[in-house]
């Protein structure tokens, strides 16, 4: 009686960690079935290489290109304001900082990232975009470049984190040979903890890439929602995310060419994050093995 | 001045740059806060709870969106807490080191980092449209779950990882089956960080927008929902809506509601450092 018990307890926690499997393979099936109902009407060819995404205006053109360009620029954008200061703050939190205040900074540090994503939207178009037009007269009141800037200070978290968590776990005895050679805590950090822990740092930055191409609200509320194939951070643009959301909050038939495009578009952008998360999977997997 | 000379400065001044740029995500925190805070505070009063949302800025409320959202967090913990705490205790003390175990740790790894979106979108398809549930609570709270139950999963194991062997061995000596060891004694012994992680878990669930626009939550909807079948909106949903309206004064009502979605994210953080500092103590 037991036995039995005992084994329908754990088929049916195996049945639970399977959910997680259905899910991607949900995912996967619904982005590909409509997705490939849309090639059937649009040619991979003009997907790829037209230059316009018109599919809800009388002159319809399908090319993904212009949406890329804004989901490429507002991560750079990111990217740039996240990186540096991530990798300053985790630097500076695991070899400078006394224990205490690294302890206390942390947690402040994550609440950046538990911030839900409209809140930031507001701060971007509200406050940012208005500050930016002192300094950029002409820049437009929706663009990249605020849209960016925010999202790089809410992925900042992203960056220091991971980050600190690799520079933290290089052997201490790393450092005391550094120090036994008369370096300074600057020479040791760049040239010897920083590449010892280069692993987790290259994971902190696709994970915080893959975070930007996927963001959806800040995007959506200050940067607009017009796609066009420019590297302009002043012009309003549109990702692939604010596309979805234009579409799904207006009127549109299930079935209908326009319905299908957020899939299409939908399945462009899992593409790209799916690689960047399998790559940090190995290289994290990888650096496991190294330290153990 | 000498090369050491010169390297010790270097040295100083990166203190001074690490320290700005730590200060610099603070300060930024509080600037965003203070600034949303000015702009909204005047506006929250009990007819802004209490009110429905209409045309009028000043007489809109937030009593839909803030029902909505309070539904979404109570089916939302009913479909994902079981579900994602059963799967961590399958894979921290059931599964064995194959080909299984393999694909389910870079799966869930992976599907911690889908854009929540993509979640939306399957959402739309899988339950709003096949299974044919509509834009309801039950569509929302389903897609929400899924997309919390990677972070649940990762707490779950994480939580039972730091449980000590030795409580397993003595429950076993004492002649408990497997699951009376973890049922009486691993779960009690980890609940705390099992907890902590479902906290925030939910606390990411309330702030979410994107994946509910997409399954066709609506920015206006004149009643509460009264069952899980209903239409619904949420407080970030008409904050969204909010912030998109030219006429004045909706953005003093986008940053009242700010206000109380954020009172909402750090009330659920709080409660969740508060466990896992008590946790912690526990095994130290």
């Amino acid at each position: 009686m037991r036995k039995i018990r005992e084994l329908v307890i754990e088929k049916s926690l195996l049945g639970s960690a399977l959910i997680t499997i259905a899910v991607t393979v949900g995912i996967i099936s619904v982005l590909a079935i409509e997705a490939v109902r849309f090639f059937k009407e649009v040619s991979l060819f003009d997907f790829f290489t037209d230059t316009q995404w018109t599919p809800l205006f009388t002159d319809k053109h399908y090319g993904i290109l212009p949406l890329l360009s804004g989901t490429f620029l507002t991560s750079l954008i990111a990217i740039s304001v996240a990186l540096p200061i991530g990798l300053s703050i985790s630097i500076y939190l695991s070899e400078y900082a006394p224990k205490s205040f690294r302890k206390t900074i942390k947690p402040l540090l994550e609440l950046l990232a538990a911030i839900p994503t409209v809140v930031y939207g507001f701060f971007a178009l509200i406050v940012v975009t208005p500050f930016l037009q002192q300094f950029i007269p002409n820049l437009s009141g929706f663009n990249s470049l605020s849209a960016g800037v925010v999202m790089g200070i809410m992925i900042i978290p992203f960056v220091s984190s991971i980050s600190e968590d690799a520079l933290h776990a290089v052997p201490r005895a790393l450092r005391e040979a550094s120090y036994g050679m008369g370096a300074t805590k600057l020479q040791t950090a760049f040239k010897v903890v920083v590449p010892a822990a280069s692993s987790g740092i290259i994971v902190s930055i696709i994970l915080a890439i893959s975070r930007a191409i996927g963001e959806t609200m800040i995007v959506a509320v200050a940067a607009g929602q017009q796609p066009r194939l420019t590297l302009d951070p002043t012009v309003p643009v549109e990702t692939i995310t604010a596309y979805i959301v234009q579409v799904s909050l207006g009127d549109v038939e299930h079935g209908s060419i326009e319905y299908r495009t957020i899939f299409a578009a939908g399945i462009t952008l899992f593409v790209f994050t799916f690689l960047l998360n399998t790559l940090s999977y190995r290289i994290r997997k990888k650096y496991q093995e190294k330290y153990e | 001045m000498n090369s050491i000379q010169k390297n010790r400065l270097k040295d100083q001044l990166f203190k001074i740059w690490g320290i700005v740029c730590t200060l610099i995500g603070l300060v930024l925190l509080i600037i965003f806060i203070g600034d949303i805070f000015i702009d909204g505070i005047s506006r929250i009063d009990w007819e802004f709870i209490t009110d429905l949302p209409s045309r009028k800025a000043e007489k809109s409320g937030i009593y839909t969106a803030l029902m909505g959202s309070i539904w979404i967090l109570i089916l939302t913990t009913i479909i994902s807490f079981p579900i994602g705490v059963a799967a961590g205790v399958y894979l921290e003390e059931y599964s064995k080191k194959n080909r299984l175990s393999a694909l389910l740790e870079i799966n869930i790894s992976n599907l911690a980092g889908v854009p929540s979106i993509i979640y939306g979108l399957l959402g739309l398809e899988l339950f709003a449209r096949i299974m044919n549930l509509g834009a309801s609570v039950l569509t929302g709270s389903l897609t929400l779950s899924l997309l919390i139950l990677p972070i649940i999963i990762v707490a779950t194991r994480e939580a039972i990882k730091s449980v000590p062997n030795s409580i397993r061995d003595a429950s076993f000596a004492l002649g408990a089956s497997k699951w009376q060891t973890i049922w009486h004694q691993i779960l009690p012994a980890s609940g705390g960080g099992i907890l902590t992680g479902v906290i925030l878990a939910l606390s990411r669930a309330v702030g979410e927008t994107a994946p509910l626009i997409v399954i066709g939550a609506l920015a206006y909807v004149p009643f509460a929902p009264s069952t899980p079948m209903d239409e619904f909106s949420v407080l970030p949903i008409q904050i969204f809506n909010w912030i998109s309206r030219p006429q004045h004064g909706f953005i003093e009502n986008a940053a009242a509601a700010i206000i109380i979605l954020l009172l909402i994210t750090f009330v659920m953080n709080g409660i969740a450092v508060y466990f896992r500092n008590r946790w912690q103590k526990k095994w130290k």
